[in-house]
């Protein structure tokens, strides 16, 4: 009896080290990547990054140095754009879901959010060269900023929902029982509260399509020179790296490693602000 | 600036001398399928306390936010019958459930500073989202509040700080300022005292008792000898049925019906 009771002790000992090594090993495959990636970049692109790369514009074919100012403030220009579309959008469409509808109408709204974010982006990209870029005739920033802000609502819309659930009712209510009108408890309680969780929803989305290049490719198209013009093509960032990583250059080999350390620091730097504000939401949100 | 008066009806019980606050006239509240109160009728005195007591589940809670309409939140309720404020009918196709919760104060189970705001914020915010902009106005109604509420020697300094940074007890009472800045001719009490200790029980029930000169008071409570300490008159609420209602002395010492006197001396609930 004793000693069956101890075989099960020890077995069941041997299966907690087993499951406890199985999950390290996981947690250490998630976090390979993350510093092999980082490792590579630093490797072949921190030596290319230096002041010409951020103030230059690129160099005619064959002429080494130039840098990729115009790429870098085209992704700011097609962000910004993106943001006009994606933003109030999503925001308002995550309220709508959480604070008014039917049940049955707003499952159905999630579950086609949900579906919209499964979508592979170089569709949006080719949707927007659809409706956009064969009617003006013209690939151009516009397109670009629709097809990256497209992508950013259903994104923004989940997250906000989300965030605007976990307000406490309590706080509608005690609103709402002061006669306070309902779009007011909305925007001035709820919220207000939650307002910490939406910019972090809406930053996140920001560094996903700070990143995309398919759903470019067929809208803003990339720019060798300076264009303040959206109706014209505009160069991004991904686009760019993406042009100079398949070119028979070395010296672009170089940028193109340079653009994509710039490009993963400035995702890395929004990330650690969301570490931040999420940090700061929990006392707030009780 | 609101509607104080409507037309006044007729059934004022002829035993019944004091002026009414709420007249309530065959109330029935469904939850879909679930009838949540049955056919209650009730006069609610001026300027007094109210009790409204019974085992868990018995619609005390839904029946005090019939009396503001803050049962219309939840999904698929209906009611029927009357609710009458001073005479005026609260749900009369022309009236603003928003003004008939600025009327009628609310004070919850849990205490709920908004989270997001500073202690004199959370006071004023029911004035300022109503469109109050004066700032002279408001800190005379902060301080005005805070100080009904029993509050204003504890945090007059710390009025910047956040809401949440208070006792529970002092929460509750800032929940209770907090309703009182929007002058509201009634207050309903949830069970306002049913998270805190003793010490800060015996806080608001003095506040209560002090409150009734200015306000009429309705309270839900879980606690026998609360309604017993704090209120004028007691409904006995069983099944969603009004069993009994009369000045709390005789329902605590000589109830009428037989299921109020086994509630009371703890045979059920």
């Amino acid at each position: 009896m004793h000693s069956g009771r101890s075989d099960k002790y020890s077995w069941r000992k041997a299966k907690n080290a087993l499951v406890s090594a199985a999950t390290f090993l996981s947690a250490i495959a998630v976090i390979t990547p993350l510093g092999l990636v980082f490792f590579h970049l630093l490797v072949n692109g921190a030596s290319s990054v230096n002041w010409a790369f951020f103030t230059q514009l690129p160099k005619p074919v064959g002429v080494i140095g130039g840098g990729m100012v115009n790429a870098i403030v085209g992704s700011l220009e097609l962000l910004g754009l993106a943001s006009v579309i994606g933003i109030p959008i999503g925001v308002l469409g995550g309220v709508y879901l959480a604070e008014y509808g039917s049940a049955r109408a707003n499952s159905m709204l999630r579950f086609i959010a949900d579906v919209l974010n499964g979508v592979p982006s170089i569709t949006w990209g080719v949707v927007v060269y659809g409706l956009v870029v064969l009617r003006f005739k013209s690939f151009s920033g516009y397109a670009g900023g629709l097809a990256l802000g497209l992508i950013m609502v259903p994104l923004i819309l989940r997250t906000t929902e989300e965030v605007v659930l976990l307000v406490p009712n309590g706080y509608r209510e005690a609103a709402l029982a002061l006669g306070i009108a309902r779009w007011k408890t909305i925007v001035h309680v709820v919220m207000k509260t939650a307002s910490k969780g939406i910019i972090t929803g809406i930053l996140l989305a920001l560094a996903r399509i700070g990143g995309e290049t398919a759903p470019l490719l067929f809208t803003a198209f990339g720019n060798r020179f300076w264009n303040h013009n959206l109706a014209e093509p505009i160069a991004a960032l991904p686009l760019q790296i993406f042009t100079y990583a398949i070119s028979p250059y070395d010296d672009w080999h170089r940028q193109a490693w340079a653009g994509a350390l710039v490009l993963v620091v400035g995702i890395f730097c929004v990330n650690v602000l969301v570490r931040i504000l999420t940090r700061e939401r929990k006392p707030s949100i009780v | 600036m609101l509607e104080r008066r409507g037309d006044t009806i007729e059934a004022v019980p002829e035993t019944e001398v004091l002026p009414l606050t709420f007249q309530i006239r065959q109330l029935s509240v469904w939850y879909g399928q679930k009838r949540a109160i049955d056919s209650v009728n009730m006069d609610i005195p001026s300027n007094a306390v109210t009790s409204i007591i019974g085992p868990s589940g018995c619609g005390k809670s839904t029946f005090l936010r019939c009396l503001n309409r803050m049962h219309e939140l939840v999904p698929r309720t209906c009611m029927d019958g009357k609710v009458l404020l001073l005479g005026q009918d609260l749900y009369s196709a022309d009236v603003d459930p928003a003004i008939v919760r600025r009327r009628i104060g609310m004070v919850f189970q849990k205490s709920n500073p908004f989270p997001t705001m500073s202690i004199g914020e959370n006071v004023i915010i029911g004035l300022r989202l109503n469109g109050v902009r004066d700032h002279k106005f408001l800190n005379e109604r902060l301080e005005k509040s805070l100080r009904m509420a029993a509050l204003w020697d504890e945090v007059k300094d710390d009025l910047h700080k956040p809401g949440t940074s208070l006792s529970g007890g002092q929460q509750q009472r800032l929940c209770i300022a907090r309703a009182l800045a929007v002058e509201p001719e009634v207050v309903l009490m949830d069970e306002p005292c049913s998270a805190l200790d003793p010490i800060a029980t015996a806080k608001i029930e003095e506040l209560i008792h002090e409150l009734k000169t200015q306000y009429t008071i309705v309270i839900v409570t879980h606690n026998m000898q609360q309604a017993g300490r704090v209120s004028d008159h007691t409904a006995f609420f069983y099944l969603g049925k009004l069993i009994e209602f009369g000045p709390t002395t005789k329902i605590f010492t000589n109830p009428s019906e037989r299921q109020t006197e086994d509630y009371i001396t703890g045979r059920f609930g």
